[in-house]
Formats: C-alpha cells, sequence, structure tokens
C-alpha cells in the first residue's frame, strides 16, 4: 500500500520542481534585488527609498478600496437577482457576465477613452442636447470607474456561485420561523453569502490595488499608483532594478497581509456555515 | 466437507500506522464453499478480503491460493475477483462495456467476448439492457452488473465486499436468494463480507465471526447460533441474555441464585461460566412453578411475538412470548436444559447479555451507525 | 419587484457591454478616427492581413498558447494524481500554497520576480539577451498550471477509489488502470484545464510584459499601439480575438453542461 501510493506521489514530483524553481526562487531573487545596489553589494538604500513613493502607495490603496466597495455594492445586488431568474437563464446570464471578462483588458480600458473623451460619446450626446462638455477623462473617477468595470465580474461571478448554492429550504425555514423579506436577507442570505463575498474583495482588490495601464490611460499621467511607478522603474533600465523590486516586495506584503485578514474573516465565517 | 482449501490464511498480521488491524490470523477457505465473514464495522472483514484480493501486502504470514503462496503477486495476475461495496462500475463505459472489460484486457476475440458477454447478462437477467449507461440504472441493475463483471473472468474465488448494503430490505431479500442460486450454478468459491448477521446466517455454508481483527468463531450458521463459543459471538448473534454461573459438575449448573441441569459438560468443577438463554428459549409460566421469579419492567407488541423485560434479582432478561403480559407482573421463568448453553469465561465476559440500558430505540441508532 | 430586478441586471449588462460595442463598431469605421464613425467597412480588418508585425504577434501568441497549454495539461494532471496522493496533509498543503501562489499574488509580482530570474539567470551565464519565447512560456506554463491542478483535482476527488482496484482485479496493471479508468473519468477536468490554460495564456498581458523581451505577442502588439493614437485595425483584431475567445467559452460551456447532466442522471439512476 506505501509502495503503491509512493509511485503516485512521484507524478507530483515535476511540478513541485517546476514551482520551487519558478514560483518560489523568483520571489527570493526579488527579496535579493531589493536588498542590494546595482554593483550587488548589500544595501537598505532602496528600502529607505521606498518612503518617496508613500502617495502612490496611499493614492493606490484609496482608488483600489473605493473600486472595491463601489464593485461590491453594485455586483451584490446582481448576484442576488441571478438567483431569481430561472435555471436555463441563470446559466446564460453567468456566461454573458464572465464573456466581457475575457476580453483583452487593453481594449476594454482603452474603449472607455472613445466613451468618457472631451469629444467622446458622453460628450457628443451632451452636447447635442444642448449641455456643456463635461470633464470625465483623466480624473481620478475615470480611475475607479475602469477599475470598476474591468473588475466587476470577478466580484459577481463567485457571490452569485455561492448564493446560487443556498439550499432553497434554508430560505422556506426562515419564513416558517417567522422572518419577513428582510429578516430573511440578513439572518440567513447575507451571512452565508458571506465566503462569495470575501473571495470576490481579494479577486477585485489585488489587481485594483496593482494596476499600471488603467490609471495611464484613464487618469492621464497625473496619477501615479504603485504598479506604475514599478513599470516605470524597470522600463529605465537594470540600474532601477533593485528600487523597483524593493517596491514590488512591499506591495506583494502589503497583499499579504490584506489576505491574511480578510481570509481571518472568512474563518470567522466558515463556522458560521456550518452551525 | 473434506473438501481441498483453495484459499489458506496463515498467522496474518495487518496494522496501519500502528493500529493493529488483523493479529495472527490463520483460516482454510474451502473449495466451492460459500463462507461469511461476519463482524461490525472496523473488525477487520474487508481487510481480510483486501489481502486475497491482493490490493494489500500482511505485514507478517502467508496467504496461499491452491497451496501456493501468492504474498507479493498482484491483484491483477490472481484468479480471484471482487465486487466491490459500491460496485465501482466504470461510468463512463455502458453495460455491455463493463462486463466485457476483464475479457478485452485478456484479449479475447471479438466474438467469444460477444458471446461470453450475454450468456453472463443472461444469467443475472439482464438480458437487452447491453447500451444502456451505467447512470441511468438501478441500485439493483447495477448490483447484477457487478456481479456479471466479476463472474465474466471466470474466477476461482469471488470475493464479495458488503454488496448488498446499499440496497433496500425488500431487493436485499431477492438478492440474497439470487447470488445463493448463482454461487450454485456456477460452482465456486463465495468469499462473502457483511455485517448484518441475518444475512450471514441465511446464505454461507460457514459463518467467520470476527472482532478486534481476531477470528472468534468460525462454524455453520446452525453451530454458531446454537453454540456461541463466547459472550461477543453469543451477542452479535442474535439476542441473548448472558449471566454468571458455576459449573457444578457436568450436565448441573447454578445462576441467578438457582440450580439448572444443563446439556453441557468438560467443565472444571465450580468453574466460572457465562451461560447463554436466547429470549425465544424461555417460558413464562406462574410464579409457583418458576424456577426463577422476576418483575415485568417493559412490554412491546412486535407482531409475531410480544418483547417483554423481566426484571430478576437486578438482571434484565430479555424474553420473547406470543402471550400478552403487563408491567409490575409477578412472573416465573422455565428452562429446559437443552436451552442453556454454557460458555467459558474471555475477554467479552460481563460486556454483553443485560437489557438493563435496553431500548428498541438505541439499538436501531447503533445499527444506523454501524451502516455509515 | 420581479420588473425593477430585471431592469437592474438589464442595465449591469449594458454597463459591462458598452465598450465591447464600441469597440466592435468602430472596427468597422470608414476612416481612421475612434472617435466618429463615418461608414461601414472591412477595411481594417483586410489591412490586418497584410500587417506582418500584427500576423507575427498572432503566431507567436498561438505558439505560446498552445505548447503552454500542452505543457502545463500534463504537468498539472499528473500533479493533481501526485498531490492527492500525498498521505501527509502538512506536505500536500505545503504544495497546495505554493502552487496557488501565481493564482492569488499580483500579476505584476509575478511578473516582475520571473523577470528578475531570467536575468539573474542570464547573468550568471554571461548571456546579451535572456528575455524571449522561452521565457514568456515558462511564465505562462507557471501561471496556468494552478488552474489546471484546481480543475483536475475535484474530478479525481469524485472518481471512486475502487475504480483502480476494480480494473486491476479485472487484470490491468496499474499504468494500464490509469489509462483505461481514471483518465476517461476526468476527462472532462483536463478538458476544462486546458481550455482554461489556453484562453489565460491568450489573454495575458502584464506577466508577458515583463518576461517577453523583443519577443512580442498580440497584447504586447495591442500595447505598444494604444500608447500611440489609436485606429480601429486594434479594434478590429480585438474583435477577432473577442469572438475566437466567445466560441471557446461557448465549448467550455458546453462541457460543463454534458458533466452536469451525467451527474444529474446518475441520481435519477440511483432512486
Amino acid at each position: 500500500m506505501n509502495k503503491k501510493s509512493f509511485g503516485s506521489q512521484l507524478l507530483a514530483a515535476p511540478h513541485i520542481v517546476w514551482s520551487i524553481i519558478f514560483i518560489v526562487v523568483p520571489l527570493f531573487i526579488m527579496l535579493y534585488f531589493a536588498f542590494t545596489n546595482a554593483d550587488g553589494g548589500f544595501t537598505l538604500e532602496n528600502v529607505k527609498q521606498i518612503g518617496l513613493y508613500k502617495k502612490a502607495f496611499g493614492i493606490s490603496i484609496l482608488y483600489a478600496v473605493i473600486a472595491t466597495l463601489i464593485t461590491l455594492l453594485i455586483a451584490y445586488p446582481m448576484a442576488y437577482f441571478m438567483t431569481k431568474v430561472n435555471i436555463s437563464s441563470q446559466r446564460m446570464l453567468m456566461m454573458i457576465v464572465m464573456i466581457p471578462m475575457w476580453m483583452n483588458f487593453l481594449i476594454r480600458t482603452y474603449s472607455w477613452i472613445t466613451i468618457l473623451a472631451n469629444t467622446g460619446i458622453i460628450n457628443t450626446f451632451l452636447k447635442s442636447i444642448g449641455l456643456g462638455p463635461v470633464k470625465l477623462i483623466n480624473t481620478p473617477g475615470a480611475v475607479i470607474l475602469g477599475m470598476v468595470y474591468d473588475f466587476l465580474p470577478y466580484m459577481i461571478l463567485p457571490i452569485y456561485s455561492v448564493m446560487s448554492k443556498i439550499d432553497k429550504s434554508l430560505l422556506e425555514a426562515s419564513e416558517d420561523l417567522g422572518s419577513n423579506a428582510f429578516n430573511k436577507f440578513r439572518r440567513v442570505i447575507l451571512p452565508l453569502s458571506r465566503p462569495g463575498i470575501i473571495s470576490g474583495i481579494t479577486m477585485v482588490f489585488v489587481p485594483s490595488v496593482s494596476t499600471f495601464y488603467i490609471s495611464q490611460k484613464l487618469g492621464g499621467n497625473k496619477t501615479m499608483l504603485v504598479g506604475d511607478v514599478i513599470e516605470y522603474f524597470f522600463n529605465a533600465g537594470p540600474d532601477y532594478y533593485n528600487v523597483a523590486s524593493a517596491i514590488s516586495m512591499v506591495l506583494m506584503i502589503m497583499i499579504l497581509v490584506c489576505m491574511v485578514i480578510m481570509n481571518r474573516f472568512s474563518d470567522d465565517d466558515s463556522e458560521g456555515v456550518i452551525i | 466437507m473434506n473438501k481441498e482449501n483453495i484459499v489458506q490464511l496463515k498467522n496474518i498480521s495487518v496494522a496501519f500506522d500502528e493500529q493493529v488491524i488483523l493479529d495472527n490470523l490463520s483460516l482454510d477457505i474451502k473449495d466451492k464453499e460459500f463462507i461469511t465473514f461476519l463482524g461490525p464495522s472496523g473488525c477487520g472483514k474487508t481487510t481480510t478480503l483486501r489481502l486475497i484480493a491482493g490490493f494489500l501486502e500482511p505485514d507478517e504470514g502467508d496467504v496461499l491460493f491452491e497451496g501456493k503462496k501468492i504474498n507479493g503477486v498482484p491483484a491483477y495476475k490472481r484468479q480471484v475477483n471482487t465486487i466491490f461495496q459500491r460496485y465501482a462500475l466504470f461510468p463512463h463505459l455502458n453495460v455491455y462495456e463493463n462486463v466485457a472489460f476483464g475479457l478485452r484486457i485478456k484479449k479475447l476475440p471479438e466474438n467469444e467476448i460477444k458471446q461470453k458477454v450475454e450468456e453472463m447478462l443472461k444469467l443475472v437477467n439482464l438480458s437487452g439492457l447491453e447500451r444502456r449507461h451505467i447512470d441511468t440504472l438501478s441500485g439493483g441493475q447495477q448490483q447484477r452488473v457487478a456481479i456479471a463483471r466479476a463472474i465474466a473472468n471466470h474466477p476461482k474465488v469471488l470475493l464479495l465486499d458488503e454488496p448488498l448494503a446499499a440496497l433496500d430490505l425488500k431487493l436485499r431479500k431477492d438478492m440474497q436468494k439470487e447470488l445463493k442460486k448463482i454461487q450454485q450454478q456456477l460452482g465456486i468459491t463465495f468469499v462473502f463480507v457483511t455485517h448484518d448477521q441475518e444475512e450471514a446466517l441465511t446464505m454461507s455454508d460457514r459463518v467467520v465471526v470476527m472482532d478486534g481483527g481476531k477470528i472468534q468463531q468460525v462454524g455453520t450458521p446452525q453451530d454458531i447460533y446454537n453454540e456461541p463459543q463466547n459472550a461477543f459471538v453469543a451477542d452479535f448473534i442474535g439476542e441473548s441474555n448472558i449471566v454468571d454461573g458455576k459449573m457444578l459438575k457436568d450436565f448441573y449448573v447454578e445462576f441467578s441464585g438457582a440450580k439448572f441441569d444443563c446439556l453441557d459438560k468438560g467443565f472444571d468443577k465450580n468453574e466460572l461460566v457465562d451461560v447463554v438463554v436466547r429470549p425465544e428459549d424461555v417460558d413464562i409460566v406462574p410464579v409457583d412453578k418458576g424456577m426463577l421469579t422476576g418483575v415485568v419492567t417493559s412490554v412491546s407488541f412486535l407482531g409475531v411475538h410480544y418483547e417483554i423485560i423481566v426484571d430478576i434479582g437486578g438482571f434484565k432478561w430479555m424474553i420473547q412470548t406470543t402471550d400478552e403480559h403487563f408491567v409490575d407482573d409477578k412472573v416465573g421463568l422455565y428452562i429446559e436444559p437443552d436451552a442453556i448453553h454454557i460458555m467459558k469465561k474471555s475477554e467479552y465476559s460481563g460486556l454483553y447479555g443485560d437489557y438493563s440500558s435496553y431500548s428498541e430505540e438505541i439499538d436501531h441508532l447503533s445499527d444506523i451507525i454501524e451502516e455509515e | 419587484m420581479k420588473a425593477l430586478s430585471r431592469l437592474y441586471i438589464a442595465l449591469i449588462l449594458l454597463f459591462l457591454y458598452a465598450p465591447v460595442a464600441v469597440m466592435i463598431v468602430f472596427s468597422f469605421n470608414s476612416s481612421s478616427s475612434v472617435w466618429v464613425f463615418e461608414g461601414f467597412s472591412f477595411d481594417w480588418y483586410k489591412g490586418l492581413i497584410s500587417d506582418t508585425t500584427m500576423l507575427t504577434a498572432l503566431e507567436h501568441t498561438l505558439s505560446i498558447a498552445v505548447s503552454s497549454a500542452l505543457i502545463s495539461t500534463v504537468l498539472g494532471t499528473a500533479a493533481a494524481v501526485g498531490i492527492l496522493a500525498i498521505r501527509k496533509k502538512l506536505a500536500s498543503s505545503a504544495v497546495m500554497s505554493i502552487t496557488n501562489i501565481p493564482m492569488m499574488n499580483a500579476d505584476i509580482v509575478t511578473g516582475v520576480s520571473l523577470m528578475l530570474l531570467f536575468i539573474f539567470v542570464g547573468n550568471l551565464f554571461g548571456l546579451h539577451e535572456s528575455l524571449g519565447k522561452a521565457t514568456v512560456l515558462i511564465a505562462h506554463i507557471t501561471f496556468n498550471l494552478p488552474y489546471v491542478i484546481l480543475s483536475v483535482m475535484p474530478k479525481l476527488r469524485q472518481t471512486d477509489a475502487n475504480l483502480v482496484d476494480a480494473a486491476m482485479d479485472l487484470g490491468c496493471t496499474p499504468f494500464k488502470a490509469f489509462f483505461k479508468v481514471i483518465l476517461p473519468s476526468i476527462s472532462t477536468g483536463i478538458i476544462t484545464g486546458a481550455i482554461m490554460a489556453f484562453t489565460l495564456s491568450l489573454d495575458d498581458f502584464v506577466i508577458s510584459y515583463f518576461t517577453c523581451g523583443k519577443y512580442q505577442t498580440l497584447p504586447i502588439v495591442i500595447y505598444n499601439m494604444t500608447k500611440k493614437s489609436v485606429t480601429p485595425d486594434t479594434y478590429a483584431l480585438s474583435t477577432i480575438i473577442f469572438i475566437a475567445v466567445f466560441v471557446l467559452l461557448i465549448l467550455y460551456n458546453m462541457l460543463q453542461t454534458k458533466s452536469e447532466k451525467q451527474a444529474a442522471m446518475r441520481k435519477v439512476g440511483a432512486k
């Protein structure tokens, strides 16, 4: 028996070796770059420099938090309403929500310029009914809109999939025990859909906080997010790899901390689900 | 029964992660017999079956097939086939292909396969369902496909691992008869595993009662029921009142404060023993005619008979009777000598046979837990 | 209430599809503007056929997507079998945590760390240019692996462990049993994983951006185009990719439906 399962275990070996070389080692090399200078000597200079990019970090987190919240507010009712239509339409709807997610995200983002620009679709429409042009593009609002748009499906799908699995008899039971619509939602649906909310939040927050394209296209070049800073330094040449590594490292740690906090929430919750 | 032994297990021990599953177990299985391993879950019966099938190797001891040691021979080279607990039918193949699976591995010519598959499906009454998908069959039909698939290979020994556990009661009864018929028709050895004592008694030529990785008793169903060797067997097979007794001399025993004639001998003088009396072997008589007297503490009506619990000096006896009695009635008990069975003291003494905590509900619950 | 919820769904879908519609409409524009629609034409699609940069990039993208999907499917399927066979819970959960890193981490960090590895190793060997086709391929296999493993594993878990025993009982060697019994039962999981890997690879921009060097895939070409002023040919190209992905998704969805139907039938059969 042991011999047999050992043979099967060996099948995981290529993958494990691969993962160590191309997942674990690169992270350590990033760490190495973060703590050395261009000549390979140890230094804390890069880490100290991170203070210069406080603003980029701050704006990134602020925008990502706002975008995540808006996404949640939009997605939650959407997911809930999706569970209310009949089964075959649900499948269709899910597909329809997923399809834009698979469209190239550069184009998805870029198309918004056509819609939001000063001579774009919205302003052309406003002009035709006699209203002045509104400044939409190159504003923080446009960046956040880009994030919400690009990552909305990541919020809808996990919430929907958790909600659609809620046993209908639980809802009937709560009605039977005297819940009105509001209580049914607050005491049964909301707690049971929390795992979906948690994973949706992570799936939207992580790409939002680390994006570097959306801000360049929709925010003009005025707003520098962390992703933009990292990209900028890597494009600037090998001399700047060390600083860029230090910033990437901090970004990763930040994301990690957020995930741990999030996981704590979902752990609490899983107990609730069992009970 | 002087048949050749087809499978022999010699001093087998198996442990998983330090936990002993089989403890120095030896057993001879005769050719063409229907033998059943019976015991509670975790007793080691399925492990024994897997040893014979070749899915598991013993830590110590030998497995012999037709007199030859087959330790280390992989399952696919052994002349035994298995019917698995949940059938393990291949979901991606239809009925025909499932039955043909082993024949195709053997690379038999197509016409021979066709002929054999049809023959097997006829044997299990599934002719006409060849093209059906496994998912569309009922539990009973799946069971039949599993049987056909296993016997298509013409094994010398068929191993059956609780094959009827997933069927409902009525279907289970039918399949019991059918399996027995198939075994007689094919004339091969069936090694059957179950935790259902009634199933074991109805189907088997011999029953092996197991507990704690050890064989407790081997014998015909009649032997096992009438002459249990220890309190475990007596309790596991049917209902038993098991009381402490003292063997005063051959054919004479004392228990519950009275002395009885019996049919057992060969014990030391005044040896302490376990005494078994089956609930259906006790007659209820007026108090003045009773060998023992007691008070009825509970009565339940079961259709064919009443099951009443009688308190005799603090020990609760179960008695099955067709006469109606009422709680708090004083009754006398009369026990024939041939209703008394004497057993040597064992590690199981004192664990079983008292009905003081008895309730139908608890009995029923423990059945459910066992099946899980 | 019902009408309200329908309206809400419609509004969200409008929001999701507005940019898609803009893209498709302007890909047929007869002028080179992406602001004003002046007339219908196929010119931009025709232009694509003679655009060598685009065609090369398309070839690169497809080659990377096909090979990374194939390699990660084989590696990932084997890994799923292997990881489930690991009996020490600590060891298997450690392997799974490492496996999931590229899925959980920000793409930019994955891309940057891989780029640094390639440059670091390249420097050790004194290579002038260490990024290229090989490094993009490695990067794509790396981020595809968790998705393949996660789609194969549940199928493996659902597979009755007795099936292998049953196959060996009927005469199969363990090797044969895997191919005759396990592989067919997990095939939908494997195909799902392969399709996911293919689409992810097709669509990836961020990780490719840091690891491709001069080897340009389509998203990289699109990125370079959007850096300058965009003409409808970018939209035309994206429309084509969009339709390709759309077809793949339908395929994926049909597979899902099929396996669900089977499961449903199984339930009925059991009764």
